[in-house]
């Protein structure tokens, strides 16, 4: 079973909606999807939404970290919300907490 | 001592049935949920590894064995891919051969992290071999 991700792009934000379970298996269109968004779209700001997600390796920090390159490198931001216990501990070891603030809802999210 | 073995395509869609297996296997020491997450990440690491690595994106067969000895869990991922070339290098957190950029080579970092031992014996063009433990329960 296939899950993929939904995008929702508004004023130059781009909230990706993350699937149940984050692996390579799922990871594998994401890079294609937000190229082709942020050629569309003028992006300032990516959100990802970890509400629904359970699972996630050492490919869904790879989809993360260069999300954050990308962003870093047009002046851009990444930020996340909606992260359980499990999903926090994989994003402490992959030393992502340093780089991308988290935060519990999408509003504050969108604002942070 | 239990065992359980497994052939599998290097086919992605098994990523999340190799995970769930394990899950099913473990369920018998008792383990907690955190580590059955633990586990589960592991074995993603390693599988992933098998197929993207291993077998490059082509098709060959992924054994995965599962033993239960007292309370510790051992987990073994073979492929008869590629090989690595230098095990200790590819160990190192952070490397990677991937250039498209979305990899994050920390596969053996995760391993490392979420289980006790790791071991790993590979030899070029015959296939590697991932030998991960973790005592359950303590």
């Amino acid at each position: 079973m296939t899950e993929t991700f939904t995008y929702e792009a508004r004023d130059q934000i781009l909230v990706i909606h993350l699937p149940k379970e984050l692996d390579h298996h799922n990871c594998r269109n994401l890079r294609y999807e937000t190229d082709l968004l942020f050629s569309e779209n003028y992006i300032r700001k990516v959100v990802f939404d970890f509400s629904r997600t359970e699972f996630m390796d050492s490919s869904g920090i790879g989809v993360l970290l260069n999300r954050y390159k990308q962003m870093a490198r047009s002046g851009g931001s990444v930020t996340l919300y909606g992260v359980r216990e499990q999903i926090a501990r994989v994003l402490a070891i992959g030393g992502v907490t340093r780089l991308i603030a988290h935060f519990d809802t999408k509003e504050a999210a969108i604002a942070g | 001592m239990q065992r359980f073995h497994m052939e599998m395509e290097s086919l992605s869609e098994n990523e999340e049935f190799a995970r769930v297996v394990t899950a099913v296997f473990m369920s018998r020491l008792d383990p907690t949920l955190e580590e059955i997450e633990d586990v589960k990440t592991a074995v993603s690491e390693a599988v992933t590894n098998a197929e993207i690595h291993g077998y490059a994106g082509k098709q060959g067969i992924i054994e995965m064995d599962l033993e239960i000895e007292g309370q510790e869990l051992t987990i073994q991922v073979k492929d008869c891919g590629r090989g690595i070339e230098n095990v200790e290098k590819a160990m190192e957190p952070l490397f990677t051969t991937d250039r498209s950029g979305e990899r994050s080579g920390m596969g053996f970092s995760f391993m490392e992290a979420f289980m006790d031992e790791l071991e790993v014996k590979s030899e070029v063009g015959k296939g590697t071999l991932v030998i991960m433990k973790k005592r359950i329960g303590r």
